[in-house]
């Protein structure tokens, strides 16, 4: 009971991205998995976005420069060196971590509109970089060998191996996100977002901990990205760091609820779910971003909370299972 | 009579405004020191100076013992200082309650969040705010933010306490109050410097006076001592009335 009670903030996210998981399993259709792997690569983009947004309060415009980064380290360590998955993935991950250090210590000292611009400069200048830089095949990017999959057991395999890692790694984005939450560090970031010179003045070492908070929420992107390019047979630099997957990003986090577990969950289950009605309607399917566009207007003025952070505040006794 | 606070010569300046000038001054430990002067005389830059929020030009601040002139103010707060806010700092959509542990969790006693939430919950109850604990502080009034701020600043268990106009803003019984409760903290052994407009309770409560006026310590000593200064009452002349107050202490 006492255990129930001191994880039951984490019962509801799991069971999402379990049910997630299973789902194309019970309906036995590839097309579904597919469609189950688009959400949970965003429920783990969002998750780990959610980190930086939604408990430290920093609004970061090019998170996605760490799944664009991570995923061609990971590719060019995967055919260039011939590492396995497991390894570059996790390479992928380290190498986001490491970016997103030295660019935390040197931007996080700015603060709200100056830091977000400076995300969106970090993003493009990385795109430009990548875009000139040989050794990651420049402005054509990286193809894996066909011969590649052979060693997870042909293509169809592979595909089904990328998809249940994708799961692990959305639950993986959400356990450390309820953890941070639930944790003294997090506390601290929770005071960072609400008032960072307050926090300074009660003792919160600002500068490490917005560092650690965007470390943090690096490293899963890093390794997301390795597995998606590695499923896609290819990366290119504009696939790899694409400005308005970095909006749609926020309008997950923003309109599931920042600064809760859940939220970014429901937040990328409901997004994906518009956008594939958008992009298959006729009426829609060109005009989809200004969708999502409209979409975050009407949350920022309407429901800054999201979704979730509405119900809590309705509803309290659901405070204790949306956490 | 050990010295828990030393300032040695302590200048700022904001361009052509000399905010302090060469204040200096030993609080033993144990003291409850008043800080008053007119509007604008730098109390709160000066509080700013020893907090490491506004680091000063010159001079040098000791605390315990150790120089902390130009350190940051989470190492003040590691290293035993805390301080409330005149302008109140709520954490506004975190409990009343998560405010408190995050005094208590960064402050110098650096505690996990276990016995955090049991050290919130002791002050809580010590600044009469217990019934609010679960309420979030940005819905709490004026008077109760600034048991709040004191809340948060004792959780963190410091040496010195740095109480930047508490009693500003509360009606008489609030005051009475916030003056017991200031009394009780010195009782626990914790030494404060006190900012005040609130003449008598100030007077009340300090065992020793500095007074500040246009960045310069004009006078320093007893409460006695202090309403009678000449230069004292010449510097609040601008407003007669407090010069009256000062001078009915007697």
């Amino acid at each position: 009971m006492k255990l129930w009670h001191r994880y039951s903030g984490l019962i509801l996210p799991v069971l999402v991205v379990a049910a997630l998981a299973i789902w194309p399993l019970v309906t036995g259709k590839p097309a579904n998995r597919e469609s189950a792997f688009t959400i949970l690569k965003a429920v783990a983009l969002a998750s780990s976005l959610n980190m930086l947004l939604g408990y430290t309060g920093y609004v970061s415009f090019g998170h996605i420069v760490f799944y664009g980064f991570g995923g061609y380290v990971g590719i060019f360590l995967l055919t260039e060196k011939d590492w396995s998955l497991w390894t570059a993935i996790l390479a992928g991950g380290i190498a986001s971590g490491i970016l997103a250090f030295l660019l935390g210590s040197a931007i996080l000292r700015l603060r709200g509109a100056y830091f977000a611009l400076a995300t969106i400069g970090v993003n493009e200048a990385m795109r430009a970089f990548i875009n000139n830089f040989d050794l990651f095949g420049g402005p054509t990017g990286i193809t894996l060998n066909f011969s590649v999959y052979r060693t997870y057991g042909g293509a169809a395999q592979a595909l089904q191996t990328s998809f249940y890692i994708g799961a692990g790694l959305a639950l993986l984005a959400l356990v450390m996100s309820y953890f941070v939450r639930s944790s003294k560090f997090g506390l601290g970031l929770l005071a960072i977002r609400e008032n960072e010179d307050a926090a300074e003045v009660m003792g919160v070492v600002t500068p490490n901990a917005k560092t650690w908070a965007y470390v943090l929420s690096a490293i899963v992107p890093g390794m997301i990205g390795v597995l998606f390019f590695f499923k896609n047979g290819n990366v290119e630099p504009h696939d790899a760091f694409p400005l308005h997957a970095s909006i749609e990003l926020l309008v997950m986090v923003m309109l599931g609820g920042q600064g809760t577990v859940l939220g970014p969950i429901l937040g990328a289950l409901a997004y994906q779910g518009m956008r594939g009605f958008l992009v298959t309607s006729p009426v829609f399917k060109d005009i989809q971003l200004s969708v999502s566009g409209a979409l975050l207007l009407a949350i920022v003025l309407f429901i800054p909370t999201g979704a979730i952070g509405w119900l809590r505040q309705r509803i309290p006794p659901l405070r204790r299972v949306l956490a | 009579m050990t010295i828990l606070l030393s300032l040695q010569g302590v200048s700022k300046r904001f361009g052509g405004l000399q905010a302090l000038m060469n204040v200096t001054f030993d609080l033993p430990e144990g003291q409850i020191l008043g800080l008053i002067g007119p509007n604008g005389a730098g109390k709160t830059t000066l509080f700013n100076a020893i907090n490491g929020v506004y680091p000063p030009e010159a001079g040098r601040i000791i605390f315990r013992d150790k120089d902390v002139t130009n350190t940051r103010p989470y190492d003040h707060a590691r290293m035993g200082m805390a301080r409330t806010h005149q302008i109140v700092q709520p954490l506004n959509e975190l409990s009343v309650r998560e405010n408190v542990m995050v005094g208590a969790c960064f402050g110098h006693e650096n505690q996990g969040l276990v016995n955090a939430a049991k050290i919130a919950d002791e002050v809580l109850e010590f600044v009469g705010l217990t019934p609010r604990a679960d309420q979030l502080a940005g819905n709490l009034n004026v008077a109760q933010k600034k048991r709040l701020e004191m809340a948060r600043a004792l959780a963190a268990r410091p040496y010195l306490l740095l109480l930047d106009e508490v009693l500003a803003g509360l009606n008489s019984s609030e005051i009475d109050n916030m003056v017991q409760t200031v009394l009780k903290i010195r009782e626990q052994g914790i030494t404060i410097i006190m900012i005040e407009h609130v003449m008598k309770a100030v007077m009340n409560v300090s065992d020793r006076i500095l007074v500040l006026d246009y960045g310069q310590q004009i006078a320093e000593g007893s409460p006695e001592a202090i309403a009678r200064d000449e230069k004292v009452i010449e510097a609040y002349l601008g407003d007669p009335k407090l010069a009256e107050q000062l001078l009915e202490e007697e």
